[in-house]
């Protein structure tokens, strides 16, 4: 359909593979991160509520873009201040303690890490999921409210422990109810993939930019992109209709 | 933190805040005019109308605004007969304008289905009554679903102004000096990422929760109607 001159369809197929793995990745830790925050939101702890409440509206108040740059510019000299940092404290410790820099000079060695050049891919993979996290956090959280109260109880009368009522009832339950979300919030996070590209990862859009400024046909390469990223949604919105069929299995609807 | 970076380059900041200020209201009045018209065409039977509006939408809603705007500013500026246009029309050289465009694009998809879903949810009745009451076709749609659709689609267009605000950090990928734009430009001149972009994200913080509050205030008074009236208290006095 499109010549794609010396470069062929081979550095969209690896860009693709690139994001559907940055995509996939970060839809993991999104998940976790967001199970934690709407299950610390929901809990009687006000230190975990408000941890999870300042996690959940700072990041939905400030761009995926903005957070990128800060986690990935920040997160390099973050990392690489850490031992100096630690031993800095480690010294405050040593004094307050009268243990003189003991302390200090035996953690020294364990602290030599060198410097770390902090890899693109690990940390487009760790910002989308946290920012994804926060996202998903309210959809799960309005899941889990709107499990049946009684269902629990049930689980409570039947002698199951509360893991188990997690695991048998809580989570299946929830589901039917989170999934709409999740799905929305899934198809928003795999086209935010695509900002990886700004901080320097290959993925298909830095690929097919740096095709398009060789070639100078930057039009014919992005548009392949976009078809592939269409359809990347279109089997995502087939599967999840799919998974929203099966997880409501049961319930009755007015036809 | 290096407060003194941020307050010598506050000057910076607030030029980028003026173009964004700009970019993001621009580019959602125009795609609020235009989503009404791209809704009416979702809903209608005859494919030849509705398909290109679903096309359209279906490909603004499923692509990357990122590679929305390389497509439009890389891609179509690239083409044959455009440098020619350009000439011609000078406000169509630059980025300004594709940032603008490809903004402009994206907002009127995602509302266009906003709005669509807004209208199709129109109380059968309503429409029944206005047949009854011998109104034509463009009547009730003008009189009946555009302006009950939009105090539906409120809450949900609200989310949608937001998004647009936080995807006018993309307008900075392509040369502009938006907020982000700023911030990458304090992060270049002096390495100091935390607090360049901790700002830039203060200033977008404050704007969502301005635009949130404003849309309270805004849903409040076009819902008027729903709102239960205030029970009158008896005080017994003992």
């Amino acid at each position: 359909m499109f010549d794609l001159e010396g470069y062929g369809y081979g550095i969209i197929v690896e860009g693709a593979g690139v994001t559907l793995f940055v995509a996939l990745s970060s839809l993991f830790i999104a998940v976790l991160l967001g199970m934690a925050a709407a299950l610390a939101k929901l809990s009687n702890s006000p230190m975990a509520q408000i941890i999870a409440g300042t996690y959940t509206t700072v990041i939905r108040g400030v761009p995926d873009l903005v957070l990128m740059l800060l986690i990935f510019f920040g997160g390099q000299i973050f990392i690489n201040n850490l031992p100096d940092n630690i031993l800095e404290l480690l010294l405050y410790i040593g004094e307050k303690t009268s243990q003189g820099d003991a302390l200090k000079t035996a953690m020294a060695p364990y602290l030599d890490w060198g410097y770390i050049d902090v890899n693109p891919l690990i940390a487009g993979v760790l910002t989308i999921g946290f920012i994804f996290g926060a996202y998903m956090g309210e959809t799960f959280r309005g899941a889990i409210m709107a499990v049946d109260r009684g269902m629990l109880e049930a689980g409570t009368a039947y002698g199951m422990t509360r893991i188990q009522i997690t695991r048998r009832i809580l989570i299946p339950q929830m589901m039917r109810h989170a999934l709409p979300g999740f799905g929305n919030n899934w198809l928003v996070l795999m086209k935010a993939t695509a900002l990886v590209s700004i901080i320097g990862l290959s993925d298909m859009v830095r690929r097919a930019g740096l095709a398009a400024g060789a070639t100078r046909e930057p039009f014919k390469y992005y548009l392949v992109v976009a078809l592939v990223f269409l359809f990347f949604t279109t089997l995502s919105i087939w599967f999840l209709k799919w998974a929203e069929r099966r997880y409501s299995v049961g319930v009755r609807r007015i036809s | 933190m290096d407060f003194s970076v941020i307050i010598n380059e506050l000057p910076l900041y607030f030029e980028g805040l003026l173009l964004t200020a700009q970019l993001v209201p621009f580019s959602l009045i125009l795609g609020f005019l235009a989503a009404i018209p791209v809704a009416i065409m979702r809903l209608s039977r005859n494919p030849l109308v509705n398909y290109p509006a679903f096309a359209f939408t279906y490909f603004f809603r499923g692509t990357p605004l990122l590679v929305q705007l390389f497509l439009l500013y890389a891609g179509v500026g690239q083409l044959d007969g455009y440098s020619a246009l350009t000439k011609e029309f000078d406000f169509l050289k630059g980025a300004y304008f594709f940032a603008l465009l490809a903004f402009f694009f994206n907002t009127t998809a995602y509302t266009a289905e906003i709005f669509r879903g807004a209208m199709a949810e129109t109380p059968f009745g309503e429409i029944e009554a206005a047949k009854a009451c011998g109104m034509s076709k463009w009547m009730i749609l003008r009189r009946i679903t555009i302006p009950s659709a939009l105090r539906r689609a409120l809450p949900a267009y609200s989310n949608e102004v937001i998004f647009m605000l936080h995807g006018s950090a993309l307008a900075s990928t392509i040369t502009l000096v938006d907020l982000t734009g700023a911030a990458r430009i304090v992060q270049s001149r002096y390495y100091a990422p935390f607090e360049a972009f901790i700002t830039a994200g203060v200033f977008y913080f404050v704007l969502t929760f301005l635009l949130v509050w404003a849309f309270r205030l805004i849903e409040k008074h076009f819902n008027k109607h729903l709102n239960r009236r205030e029970e009158t208290v008896i005080e017994v006095v003992t």
